[in-house]
């Protein structure tokens, strides 16, 4: 008689969609981390004085400073001496259009469905695509210019908007922030730039799609997002990777500001390739992505579907400044197979009447291990400050873990935390219940898990709740018996 | 159309189905009564095909078919539904969500198209009225916060829109009240027909007043003790299953 979990065997045995290598050329600097790397990176990038200096100064105290110890994740010592941190296709001053860009680069982003120009054209959305740390195709680029929108590479806002980014770079995250921060300061080497000017809405999703490719290379992307008087942007990152043996570290840093009454969307869907079914591969992926509420009425929403990666160590922040400015969070962290995440998110108000919502989905399936991890620090100057956090768990089968740490610190008397959490497992009745309407036991699964991410998934734009989706579905491979 | 011969079953070791046999054709409807713990729900799970449920013996012919070499969702694509006695919540799903992948799994079964969102809420609607059930429910989570009442029109909403050949309702009528109980007997009896089967799990008598059955059988320690007409069931209602209980035992003595 065939059974449901012979059905989820199958489903466990199929191999990561998206693993395949991209073969291109690559102009990479040799392995390891000194002051001579870092001024290499720099000039080939032919960056200003103020930039070197920053990097370095970021270097040096990334010295004095030790890898945190304290997430609830496991993993060999890396080292960083082998790491090569720098790494950019071979083509000197980048494509102008899509017929400059290497056909076998398209060919890549045909493979994991991103056509970037019918994509671009049917969705009206604009791609600064990041492929190992060089930007190669930007488009859209004059329609947004002609409102004053600046989306580019964050190198070639560097050379054009000096300016902005040096009032900007470490303004949310400084490089002291910590270890994986400082690391990226000192080394970062491209990643996107959105500057949107006082009253403008951004009438289309920006997007970028990240992808490590040359074996090896850590991937140290840094965006900046500055949202003037007024203004609206909406802004999507995905990413996925080919399967490799060896960890590849990623230590990204995000920067958001808000002014006043501005509003940045942030969504993040990711897919970074998460190992074996034993564990062996995959990425660490240790973020930080911060967003700093500058103005009265200001507002940064962050939501991520977070699927991929072997370890997961990320806390997107709002720092709640302005007076009624409002963060939000929303999440799904799926950890399968060996997969670790220890992730949430950290709220920080300071101005009167903020407001913060949390909406934390963690499912725990295989072995995997899911944390989440909150701070809600309401200060001194808060009043009627106002929180609310729900924190959910469900847990597939028997060896898989859920953990929740959340921090609560208030220092007014006016304001106002809630938290709630529950702890779920997907039933064998449940089940039961799907297979004697018809519905097979890889269908229920993925449904049922859907069903729990629902409140997360309605904040992501259209298309990319539909990836979402089918992101679950393939990351769910073996996860119940 | 369905054949039980023989069929022996166990959960957790236990024995509770002790060799049960029974026939159901096309078009009939078939009362399975017995009091607590005689094998009624554990028959309705077999049948189904839970794997918590061990067949150790017997067989089970369904359309001339071994109904037991299939899996769950296969039985149910070939037409058998169970109404379940305490049916399960999905939070975050709504049941016009749940049906329409049900129903589209059965279609691509059964070699047909799949409804698309259209048609298949001109289906819902119709048969919503025909089981008396509010739309707006359907627009909720599966089950998530329904009253009991709720939660059974819902099986049988369930039970209209996925037109079974076999529909097995296990105590359907626990937890109802009596307006409750005739929505829901209406919604069946409005589903009979020459071509589907019902077998009727109860505990009580009174639901027989709404759904007349052809055939009433009781169930005592997993074997089916009597089988009459519908007048068996009424003389249950008057002398209860003690009777029948030491009848049974006196056929076969329990081991002490």
């Amino acid at each position: 008689m065939p059974s449901s979990s012979d059905a989820i065997r199958d489903f466990a045995a199929r191999e990561y969609k998206y693993g395949f290598v991209t073969d291109i050329e690559a102009d990479s600097v040799p392995p390891g981390l000194n002051e001579d790397i870092i001024r290499v990176i720099s000039a080939k990038k032919g960056e200003p004085a103020f930039l070197l200096d920053w990097r370095l100064k970021a270097f040096r105290h990334w010295q004095t400073m030790a890898e945190p110890r304290w997430p609830n994740v496991k993993y060999p010592p890396i080292d960083y001496q082998a790491i090569v941190y720098y790494s950019a296709p071979k083509r000197q001053g980048g494509p102008r259009s899509l017929d400059e860009v290497d056909p076998k680069l398209l060919e890549t982003y045909e493979k994991l469905g991103i056509p970037l120009e019918e994509r671009a054209a049917l969705a009206g959305v604009a791609v600064d695509a990041v492929f190992d740390s060089v930007s190669v195709a930007t488009t859209f680029k004059e329609k947004l210019r002609e409102l004053g929108i600046i989306f580019c590479s964050f190198s070639e806002a560097v050379r054009h908007h000096g300016d902005l980014v040096q009032k900007y770079l470490g303004s949310v995250v400084p490089y002291r922030d910590n270890f994986f921060a400082a690391l990226n300061a000192a080394v970062f080497t491209d990643g996107s730039f959105v500057y949107v000017p006082k009253g403008v809405r951004c009438p289309m999703e920006l997007s970028t799609y990240f992808r490590i490719n040359a074996a090896a290379t850590g991937q140290f992307e840094r965006t900046l997002i500055v949202a003037d008087e007024g203004s609206q942007v909406s802004y999507l990152e995905g990413c996925t990777a080919p399967m490799r043996d060896e960890n590849q570290l990623h230590a990204a840093v995000v920067e958001l500001v808000a002014h006043k009454n501005a509003t940045i969307k942030y969504s993040t869907v990711q897919n970074w390739y998460p190992g074996d079914e034993e564990g062996r591969g995959g990425i660490y992926n240790f973020v930080t992505k911060r967003g700093l509420c500058e103005g009265e009425n200001s507002r940064i929403s962050w939501t991520q579907v977070e699927t991929g990666s072997a370890i997961t160590w990320k806390y997107p922040g709002c720092v709640l400044k302005g007076n009624g400015s409002v963060g939000e969070f929303y999440s799904v962290a799926l950890t399968n197979h060996r997969q670790q995440a220890d992730t949430g998110t950290k709220m920080i108000h300071i101005g009167a009447n903020t407001r913060s919502t949390i909406v934390s989905k963690g499912i725990s399936a295989g072995r995997g291990q899911n944390t989440y991890r909150g701070l809600v620090k309401i200060g001194k100057s808060a009043e009627h400050a106002r929180n609310y956090t729900q924190c959910d768990s469900m847990l597939l089968g028997s060896r898989c873990g859920a953990h929740t740490f959340p921090y609560i610190e208030v220092r007014n008397n006016t304001a106002r935390a809630e938290h709630e959490a529950t702890t779920s497992r997907i039933g064998e009745d449940q089940l039961f219940y799907c297979n004697q309407r018809g519905i097979s036991t890889e269908d229920a699964v993925s449904m049922i898990v859907n069903g729990f991410c629902k409140e997360v998934f309605r904040e992501l734009p259209m298309e990319f709740a539909v990836e979402a989706r089918k992101l679950l579905e393939v990351s769910l491979e073996g996860s119940v018996g | 159309m369905l054949e039980i011969r023989n069929l022996h079953a166990q959960v957790d070791g236990h024995e509770i189905l002790r060799g049960i046999n029974l026939t159901v054709r096309p078009g009939e409807v078939h009362s399975i009564m017995g009091p607590n713990g005689s094998g009624k729900s554990t028959l309705s799970q077999v049948l189904a095909g839970r794997e918590t449920y061990v067949v150790t013996d017997g067989e089970v012919l369904y359309n001339g078919r071994n109904l037991l070499e299939l899996a769950a969702d296969e039985r149910a694509c070939e037409g058998v539904f169970l109404a379940f006695q305490y049916p399960v919540e999905i939070p975050g799903v709504s049941t016009n969500y749940f049906l329409r992948a049900a129903l589209n799994s059965v279609r691509k079964y059964r070699g047909q198209d799949e409804l698309d969102a259209m048609d298949f809420l001109k289906l819902v609607r119709e048969k919503a009225r025909l089981v008396e059930i509010d739309d707006k429910l359907l627009n909720r989570s599966l089950n998530e916060g329904f009253s009991g009442g709720e939660k059974k029109r819902n099986e049988v909403f369930q039970m209209a829109v996925l037109e079974p050949a076999l529909a097995i309702l296990d105590e359907t009528d626990s937890g109802l009240d009596i307006d409750a109980l005739r929505i829901v007997a209406d919604g069946v009896n409005k589903l009979r027909s020459p071509e589907r089967a019902f077998l009727v799990i109860t505990h009580y008598q009174r639901l027989l007043n709404y759904i007349v059955p052809d055939h009433v059988h009781v169930l005592i320690d997993g074997r089916i003790a009597r089988s009459g007409g519908k007048e068996l069931a009424l003389e249950l209602e008057e002398k209860g299953y003690g009777w029948l209980e030491k009848e049974a035992r006196r056929v076969e003595p329990v081991s002490a």
